[in-house]
């Protein structure tokens, strides 16, 4: 057997490894992701494309909400409100942007062209504004030990939501081509939401109309926040951020910046749920009062029902709850109440979430069931 | 030079006047105790030290260098190390996931695996539970684990806060002799007890402060003897 200390030689951060270990389960996200879109989408059709689709939203936002939630322990409300920040900008760049390079805001050119990277990178900026916005929210909240979070998150999410209903209609093309980009700042649609959006996100089936690879681009940025996830869980600022969640006082004397960890996870976890947010309004009309309290406690429900500081539990309550409701769909009257019940059922029989802080792998029922038994674990 | 100097510290909570001044040294090499009554401004003085929270007057210098109103982990990177009061472990950590963050702040890989090893040669039984989670041992393991966590900082001073607190007579005095260890092997410690009769024993001086200021110093041998301290915190009559 090793001795302690090669053990710990042998963790010592390795740049290469480091890179390898990143990039390689990347590159799995993205074949898959390519997968998902060209075969299985055409095989199951654009209903179920759909939920394949939403699934993959919902797990963007809760493996990054439970960065806040799960790891460090802080309690956010605001990810409906990340999104929604998210979602305008992007939705801004590319109904406008599109304006004015090409004159129209029709979808612009087939896959990965112009439009299609135009797109992504609107969805890029979308998440860097609502990292800004979470800095902002996050740098005096956060700085504080205790629970100002969720109110603070709360009030900043319905202030968005109240801000983006007072703006004025989308206008159409040519009035956009005359006021310019700049001029159409507040023209993001009011209550009545963000109209004609170009529709890079819709779950149309591969290559039935070019141009259309929503479920590819959401599952890309799925791989990325999952991998970031999983290498943020394993690195020495994820182990502080989890020891922030333990006991703070206790981190800080061990030399934790606590308020610098804390405020950078959330700022990470808003700029995924901003790219889920520009994902989310590529879709069709973008409307306000859909990233709502609703959708932040949405969230929440997904991270804890997963277990607080659990990735792979994340992904699975991402996928469960959103399935349920569709398959509810045949007891439409009692849906929400089977719903609302069976969560509660789950959380009496497992109240740490299905799988508590350990990844699925970790549990001591997969070892039951998939471990290999060495000599020495052997009774 | 002392190792750390501590003069007239003053800390308001709010309204409240917890510590009123408080003067004191602790040299290279010693194990300073400083005891008192409940809310007398034992763990204040510590945190104050250790840059968990800022005193509203005086100066702390280590090393020759002033850090009041520095931040805790400036003050820890400088080698000093708290084991915080009621231990303060990381429950859902593993054993050895809460000492690796003992070594939160250094970045020497292998001289920390060495330490690892010395401090797990001081605690076997926690060398034995490294990879279950903290918070199921029991609370003199947790007690123990503290203070090796703390250890892997390879601190020069060692702040710990009431590190007997609820153990059994067996594990206070285990733990005390370990304490009585880790000074012979060089680190200097200032140690924070209530358990006033088993400080006294092994410190080589000793303080004693009441509601923010400390009332008695001297020789922790002579402090023991002392009938007025005696009477107020050995109990005896
Ligand atoms: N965070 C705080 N806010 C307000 N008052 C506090 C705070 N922490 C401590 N105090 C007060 O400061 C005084 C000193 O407290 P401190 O914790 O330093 O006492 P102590 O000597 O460590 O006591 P004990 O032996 O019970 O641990 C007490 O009157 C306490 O009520
Ligand atoms: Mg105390």
């Amino acid at each position: 057997m090793k001795t302690l200390a090669e053990r710990t030689a042998a963790q010592r951060p390795n740049v290469a490894l480091t890179a390898l270990l990143s990039l390689a389960p990347l590159a799995v996200g993205v074949i898959a992701a390519f997968l998902l879109q060209a075969v299985l989408a055409p095989a199951v059709g654009p209903f179920y494309a759909k939920l394949v689709l939403d699934v993959g939203i919902a797990i963007l936002l809760s493996v990054s909400l439970n960065i806040v939630n799960g790891f460090a322990g802080q309690f956010s409300l605001g990810h409906g409100g990340f999104m929604l920040v998210g979602g305008y900008t992007a939705a801004y760049l590319t109904y406008y942007g599109s304006i004015a390079l090409w004159g129209t805001a029709e979808i612009h050119g087939g896959f990965m062209e112009g439009g299609d990277i135009f797109f992504m990178v609107a969805c890029v900026v979308g998440g860097i504004v609502a990292a800004l916005a979470g800095l902002l929210v996050g740098l005096p909240s956060l700085r504080l030990r205790g629970d100002y979070l969720a109110i603070v998150t709360l009030g900043f999410g319905e202030i968005m939501r109240v801000v983006i209903q007072r703006t004025g209609d989308v206008l159409p093309v040519a009035e956009a081509k005359q006021k310019g980009m700049l001029g159409s700042l507040t023209n993001v649609g009011g209550s009545l939401g963000f109209t004609d959006v170009p529709q890079y996100v819709s779950p149309t089936p591969w290559l039935e109309k070019t141009g259309h690879a929503g479920i590819f681009f959401t599952y890309i940025f799925v791989a990325i926040c999952v991998v970031v996830a999983f290498r943020l869980k394993a690195s020495s600022n994820g182990r502080a951020l989890l020891a922030v969640r333990e006991n703070e006082v206790a981190a800080e004397a061990m030399g934790v910046v606590t308020a610098r960890a804390k405020v950078t996870a959330f700022v990470m976890a808003a700029f995924f749920a901003g790219i889920a947010g520009g994902l989310f309004g590529h879709q069709s009309t973008l409307s306000p009062s859909e990233l709502g309290f609703q959708k932040s406690i949405d969230i929440v429900i997904m991270v804890v029902l997963g277990g607080m500081g659990s990735i792979s539990g994340a992904v699975l309550a991402a996928i469960v709850l959103t399935l349920l409701p569709e398959a509810l769909r045949n007891f439409s009257q009692y849906r929400m109440i089977i719903y609302a019940l069976s969560l509660i059922a789950i959380m009496i029989a497992r109240p740490q979430g299905l799988f508590g802080t350990k990844e699925i792998w970790e549990t001591t029922w997969w070892r039951r069931l998939f471990g290999r038994r060495t000599k020495a674990e052997a009774p | 030079m002392a190792l750390l100097e501590v003069t007239d510290l003053n800390v308001h909570y709010g309204g409240i006047h917890a510590l009123r001044g408080v003067n004191f040294s602790v040299a290279q090499g010693e194990v300073v105790t400083l005891i008192g009554a409940n809310g007398a401004g034992k763990t204040t003085t510590l945190r104050a030290i250790s840059g968990l929270i800022k005193p509203s007057k005086g100066t702390v210098t280590f090393g020759g260098k002033v850090i009041s109103g520095l931040p805790a982990h400036e003050i820890v990177a400088l080698g000093m190390a708290h084991a915080p009061e009621g231990r303060g472990i990381f429950a859902n950590l593993s054993v050895e996931e809460n000492l690796e963050m003992g070594a939160f702040l250094r970045r020497d890989h292998a001289a920390v695996a060495q330490d690892k090893e010395k401090a797990l040669a001081l605690f076997p039984r926690i060398k034995e539970r490294l990879a279950q989670n903290a918070g199921t041992l029991s609370g003199g393991e947790q007690q123990m684990l503290a203070i090796a966590r703390a250890l892997l900082s390879r601190p020069k001073l060692l702040l710990l806060d009431e590190p007997s607190l609820g153990l059994a007579p067996q594990v206070v005095a285990l733990i005390f002799k370990i304490i009585r260890t880790i000074a012979a092997d060089g680190t200097t410690i200032l140690l924070v007890e209530q358990n006033a009769f088993g400080a006294l024993k092994v410190a080589n001086t000793g303080h004693v402060l009441e509601v923010g200021q400390l009332v008695a110093s001297g020789p922790a041998a002579q402090l023991a003897t002392d009938d007025k301290i005696r009477k107020a915190y050995l109990g005896v009559h």
